[in-house]
């Protein structure tokens, strides 16, 4: 590890060609620039998690902390290439006073040359990723919405600004349920007519699998709250019975479809790292996340004839009110 | 009817199995144990298995249902390659089954089939059961006949019954035939799976990738840049236990037929006019038509056994010496080969390929070696060091490329040296790059074809290498070679009447 303080960006990136040379490998076959902007509080967990996913995807991680607050403008930064911690090279960047509102003029000498770049905000995220200052630079901008606690108001925010290479790991967390329940759907249990999705109170996940099976689906749907942990049930009613899948313990899932034995199914939560590295398989747009997301309005603002026809009304349509409306 | 919740540009769901079962015959063999049952775990905990996935055993051991699964759990914990998860286990563990039974017998079949039956009752398997041979060939016929007799063979409407088989697929190419008659006249060609490993590779399937993907490489991939390509599977290892398996097989049936020259194919072949299964399979079979001998075999190709010594800092003995073989063996344990490629693109171009037991290290490779550039504007003694550009597909152990080329040695001289430059990407521990049987055996369920070859292909291999061991068989004894180095004395006089040399990989 070498530490710089009070120090320039290209200072850092000339550190960072030296250590690779002290190394004896002087060749850099990295395929992303990883930029996390982050506060002190998430720094550590983030960080950990870059460097697990940097064993299956080679890439420069440049953590850029913000230090706001009185004193001069100036640069701490720590480098650590290869070792213990992955494969890649790991960068963190304190930027003090001033300098903390200029986080892209830290961040632009260190971008690997033609490689994609993603930025990451495990905490708190711009309300317009692709025009944040630092976001600009990046091809895939992931923020996290379960994190908030203003979750509503923050997917509503989501789709507004949206644009293509936006993504939200509260997304990827919904990915082996999607995977489960689009497999069940390969059986014949007849056409879906309306669908439900139990959860925790405040999961944005819960809301974007809603959304999702209401975009695909074109059904009713509804978001029912209990104790969790994170999404515990999404039951799909077909003209031939009921799939539910069903986790209560977090852990393992019972599937029941029409016409077949129940089973149970590993549907264990997922970690953070894999989370991360799930979102840098593909650097592409997520036209089906976009979709997902205008599904959560028609979720939480059903159309009337839709919520008289369906004789109850969704849990979620209370808070929606404070939203404005698409 | 179309699945709503299904899209092409939704990436990120996985492609998983829909309801069915494996029903695997020899459950008690290395390979059942080390790679097939740790790859349906991998799966299993990837999530890529249907929920009522049912796996059968069926051996002639006085089993249980929980003696098998005890068996099963063994080798998941020792060789599974992602972290055991007890609720991924006991997914798993609710759909094992054991047949206590003999391949001869038409009872332990009417039980397999109640068994298959209930199946489909209990975990919902729908009818759709592959089936996992993993036995000697010679058994094949026994199995394949009972499959058909008790009516496990035969698959209702809107499911299907799949066949599994591993190498050998023959020893010639009249066997061969042989055994493509037997599992046919059963299994219709579309539901037999031959499991050639090497395809599942991650780097084998990136091969196609960076040749068709990229501008750079495909307008010198012909005779005009390349100078010859060498592949070289070696192992560090000697026969161990497989004395039974390995005598009157030999390096060339149990590696060159299969491996190499899959591996041949696809470096070679024409661009095909998509990925889908038959399109890869007419450019494959194209180029292994296309493929011609030496006029004369015997200079072209080198055989040998490997005598004791020392390898790794270990004393091993030599083949003749080990247990089970017949001191008079005429069996190779190393085998080399040139072929040529009769057609424009590869004219002139040899091909050899080499593959040995108790070599120096553990490698598979590709090398393409290119000839070297029509003009040096440089001292000839600056370009002493440069030898030809070389282009490396590293297919195991360490999955990557290497691209050598000539740089000038830093200082004041010009002067001009090779150098190697690495590419690997990612590393085998993570989830995202299978082992090559998980991606196989996923296959399989999927009934996607691609990675299988076929029983054409097959033969098409076995009449490259029919005349060679047809020679081989007259000329007695092979010779000794080192163990730990690098082949027989013949393999180098081999390469050296062509004027070449072996690389070291």
């Amino acid at each position: 590890m070498i530490t710089l303080e009070n120090t320039q960006a290209n200072a850092v990136a000339a550190a960072i060609n030296d250590e690779r040379r002290r190394m004896g490998s002087p060749t850099v076959s990295m395929v992303l620039t990883l930029l996390i902007l982050t506060d002190e509080m998430h720094q550590a967990e983030a960080l950990v998690a870059a460097s697990l996913a940097a064993r299956e995807h080679p890439m420069r991680v440049i953590a850029l902390i913000e230090r706001p607050g009185r004193g001069g403008a100036h640069l701490d930064a720590q480098i650590q290439v290869g070792g213990d911690e992955g494969p890649g090279e790991l960068i963190t960047c304190r930027l003090y006073g001033e300098l903390s509102k200029h986080a892209g003029s830290v961040a632009i000498p260190l971008l690997l040359p033609d490689t994609p770049v993603v930025a990451w905000w495990p905490g708190a995220s711009p309300d317009s990723p692709s025009t944040d200052p630092i976001g600009m630079h990046a091809q895939r901008r992931i923020t996290d919405t379960n994190t908030s606690t203003t979750y509503i108001q923050e997917l509503g925010v989501r789709l507004e600004n949206y644009e293509p290479g936006d993504t939200d790991l509260s997304w990827t967390r919904t990915t082996p349920w999607r995977s489960m329940l689009a497999a069940a759907l390969d059986q014949p249990v007849g056409r879906v007519q309306e669908v439900t999705v139990h959860s925790e109170p405040r999961l944005a996940s819960a809301l974007l699998i809603a959304g999702w099976l209401r975009k695909r689906l074109n059904v009713p749907t509804n978001i029912v709250h209990d104790k969790g942990p994170g999404i515990t049930k999404v039951v799909l009613k077909t003209t031939q019975g009921e799939v539910s899948l069903s986790r209560p313990d977090g852990r393992v899932a019972q599937l029941s479809i029409p016409n077949a034995p129940d089973s149970p199914v590993a549907l264990p939560r997922r970690t953070m790292a894999e989370l991360l590295a799930e979102e840098l398989r593909r650097l592409d747009p997520d036209e089906v996340y976009y979709q997902a997301l205008r599904g959560v309005a028609a979720v939480i603002n059903p159309p009337t004839k839709e919520l008289k026809a369906n004789g109850k009304k969704a849990a979620n349509s209370a808070p929606a009110k404070k939203k404005k409306s698409e | 009817m179309i699945n709503p919740l299904r899209d092409v540009n939704d990436r990120r769901l996985p492609r998983v199995a829909g309801p069915c079962s494996l029903i695997i015959f020899g459950v008690t063999g290395d390979l059942a144990r080390k790679k097939v049952m740790p790859a349906i775990y991998d799966l299993a905990n990837r999530g890529l298995l249907p929920p009522g996935f049912a796996l059968v055993g069926f051996a002639r051991r006085d089993w249980v249902d929980q003696d098998f699964a005890q068996i099963v759990h063994d080798s998941v914990r020792e060789h599974a390659r992602t972290e055991f998860r007890e609720e991924v286990w006991q997914q798993l563990a609710s759909g094992i089954r054991f047949i206590a039974g003999d391949l001869r017998s038409d009872e332990s079949f009417d039980e397999l089939r109640r068994v298959v039956d209930e199946l489909d009752q209990t975990r919902g398997t729908r009818g759709n059961h592959a089936f996992y041979l993993s036995i000697p060939p010679g058994l094949f016929p026994d199995v394949i006949n009972q499959l058909r007799r008790s009516g496990l063979a035969t698959a209702a409407k809107d499911a299907w019954r799949r066949v599994v088989i591993e190498k050998p697929f023959g020893h010639d190419t009249k066997s061969a035939q042989e055994l493509n008659k037997v599992v046919g006249t059963v299994f219709d060609s579309g539901s037999v799976f031959r499991i050639d490993h090497y395809l599942g590779k991650e780097t084998v399937q990136n091969m196609l990738a960076i040749r068709f993907a990229n501008a750079m490489y495909e307008p010198i991939w012909n005779s005009n840049y390349v100078d010859h390509v060498q592949i070289t599977m070696a192992e560090d290892i000697g026969i161990g236990g497989r004395a039974g398996y390995y005598d009157g097989i030999g390096a060339a049936r149990d590696v060159i037929q299969n491996h190499l020259l899959q591996l041949l194919a696809l470096t070679a072949m024409e661009e095909p006019n998509s990925f889908l299964a038959h399109s890869v399979r007419v450019e494959k079979e194209k180029v292994l038509s296309a493929l011609v001998l030496p006029r004369d075999i015997e200079k072209h190709s080198a055989r040998g056994q490997y005598a004791a010594g020392w390898q790794g800092g270990v004393e091993v003995k030599g083949f003749l010496e080990e247990e089970g073989i017949d001191p008079k063996s005429i069996t190779e344990t190393y085998a080399a080969i040139r072929v040529d490629i009769d057609n424009r693109r590869w004219a002139g171009v040899p091909f050899y390929l080499r593959a040995g037991k108790r070599l120096g290290r553990r490698v598979t490779e590709v090398a393409v070696t290119f000839k070297r550039a029509p003009h040096l504007p440089f001292s000839s003694t600056a370009t002493q060091e440069l030898s030809n550009n070389v282009i490396v597909f590293r297919i195991q152990p360490d999955e990557g490329m290497t691209v050598r080329f000539g740089s000038k040695v830093p200082g004041t001289a010009l002067e001009v040296r090779d150098v190697n430059m690495d590419f690997a990407y990612g590393d085998t521990f993570t989830e995202a790059s299978p082992e090559a049987y998980e991606r196989l055996i996923l296959d399989v369920l999927l009934g996607d074809p691609p990675l299988f070859p076929r029983h054409s292909e097959v033969e098409l291999q076995w009449k490259i290498l029919d005349p060679i061991l047809e020679r081989w068989a007259k000329r007695g004894q092979p010779e000794q070679y080192h163990s730990g180095g690098w082949g027989p004395e013949s393999s180098y006089e081999m390469m050296a009447r062509d004027g070449r040399m072996w690389r070291r990989p």
